[in-house]
């Protein structure tokens, strides 16, 4: 088989901050959030949202995969063989999430407890293995990492958000701390606090589909927002 | 385009690095993990007895879980006929440190009934009174379940429970765990009757019929409450000639 060689030479640009470079962290928290625009990553939006401090710990381990994956794609982009690009990012993937459920295993076995299935789920998260199709097999490291901390730091965003409203209605507490709301018997937390002490609870909004309804209405008021966002074909 | 050989030589290396680097992981935080993990279970105990600790629960931290069980918890492992086995038997059976906390309660049901062994912890409070902590697993609807039961020093009546899951429904049958009120009910409960006879607890759905003997269920997680009162029925059963020798 004949190789073809490509003699286009690229003239290096230096690295810089530019607003090129900004907009590769802003665009995925606005105009182009993988939550909210691109509707990517929602299987983990649901099951992790039940409260602020497991969202929190999530979010920031999808920013560590992210970044991490994307300069370390980026680094191999030239030696990585095309037929076999899928299957080098999924093992890249996956050894650092492995490398994050045994950070965590070691030092927050309390957190580790409580998202290891979501954490070794961080694996099949579209939006990390979009970034490294879309973006880490093309771009310099630099810019991969720049592009995979607004991504990551983008769908934390919208994590918390949804935790937020989840963990509020649903038990009156954030990050585990009782705020509003009377306890009632089949709630998970059963202290009562006198702010809206008639508040009672909603069951509902610790469960699953409520995370559809919070991220549906987000995503309807972040179009309302922003009008860059809304379809006119 | 590469060729298969050059494909052959990169997936290679790449797998030997990523398997070092993990492996050395793994290894290197092994004892830590573990450390970790044997701690948690220790405050899972201590979780059956979380009303007559001499501090709150909620905010024990690992360093009092530890002195605790230094100073106020003795541990014993029972064989089914209520004896108790010495350190060198146990840690024969692979649970190294030779004590209650390292036994496996879920690796010991899956043994044959008359080989099964029995972790024991006995709270001393301060004050002189004891509590019996028992263990037990079962099945909820998903998984396995698993738990610990403090026992009054009457032998009879429940200080409190508590349980945990492998892989119950967050919202349902996970209230086994995080449901603080649903737990509390096991409080005051009795596993013997008046005439001595074993009774055990039983989750009833619907509601509790007899608050002693009972607790109520939880809606829309019938299958892991009904696998608690199974757990309850068995597990503690299997202690019975300890406590009747005691």
């Amino acid at each position: 088989m004949a190789e073809t060689q490509v003699l286009v030479k690229k003239v290096a640009t230096p690295i810089s901050f530019g607003k090129k470079e900004r907009a590769l962290i802003t665009d995925p928290l606005n105009d182009n959030n993988p939550i909210t625009v691109q509707v990517l990553g929602i299987c983990s939006a649901l099951a992790v949202t039940t409260g602020m401090k497991n969202a929190a710990v999530m979010a920031v381990a999808v920013v560590f995969v992210c970044v991490g994956s994307n300069v370390i794609t980026s680094a191999l982009r030239k030696a990585i063989p095309s037929q076999v690009r899928m299957i080098v990012q999924l093992v890249i993937i996956a050894t650092l999430v492995t490398v994050v459920e045994l950070t965590l295993k070691a030092y927050a076995f309390e957190s580790y407890k409580q998202l290891s299935v979501f954490i070794g789920l961080i694996i099949t998260n579209c939006i990390v293995m979009g970034r490294l199709e879309a973006f880490a097999m093309a771009n310099r490291p630099y810019e991969s990492a720049l592009d995979g901390l607004g991504n990551g730091i983008g769908y934390g965003i919208i994590l918390l958000i949804v935790a937020f409203f989840r963990e509020l209605l649903g038990k009156g507490e954030l990050f585990g701390m009782k705020l509003i709301g009377a306890g009632d018997i089949y709630a998970i937390n059963t202290e009562t606090s006198d702010i809206f002490g008639w508040y009672v609870s909603n069951g509902l909004m610790v469960q699953f589909p409520s995370a559809m309804f919070v991220i549906a209405v987000l995503i309807w008021a972040h179009r309302a927002w922003n009008p860059k966002l809304v379809d006119i074909s | 385009m590469h060729s298969t050989r050059s494909i052959v030589i990169f997936v290679l290396i790449m797998t030997t690095v990523v398997s070092l680097l993990l492996a050395f992981l793994s290894s290197a935080w092994a004892e830590r993990s573990k450390d970790n993990a044997l701690l948690y279970a220790k405050k899972a105990t201590l979780g059956a007895v979380s009303q007559h600790l001499e501090m709150d629960y909620a905010s024990i931290n690992n360093e009092q879980v530890s002195d605790i069980f230094k100073n106020q918890v003795e541990q014993k492992v029972l064989r089914m006929d209520g004896t108790a086995l010495t350190k060198e038997e146990v840690e024969e059976l692979g649970y190294t440190g030779g004590q209650a906390e390292n036994v496996d309660i879920l690796k010991e049901m899956k043994k044959p009934e008359a080989e099964r062994v029995l972790p024991l912890f006995i709270y001393k409070k301060k004050s002189g009174d004891k509590f019996y902590i028992l263990s037990a697993a079962g099945k909820g609807l998903w998984d396995v379940i698993w738990g610990c039961v403090a026992l009054e020093s009457d032998l009879r009546t429940l200080a409190g429970v508590s349980f945990d899951h492998a892989a119950e429904t967050p919202g349902l049958g996970a209230e086994i765990k995080d449901n603080k009120t649903w737990v509390k009910q096991f409080t005051g409960t009795k596993i013997y009757d008046e005439q001595g006879n074993y009774t055990s607890v039983y989750v009833r759905k619907g509601g509790a019929k007899d608050p002693d003997y009972e607790v109520d269920g939880i809606s829309g997680a019938t299958i892991t409450a009904n696998g608690v009162s199974e757990m309850l029925k068995r597990g503690l059963k299997y202690y019975e000639p300890y406590l009747k020798s005691i």
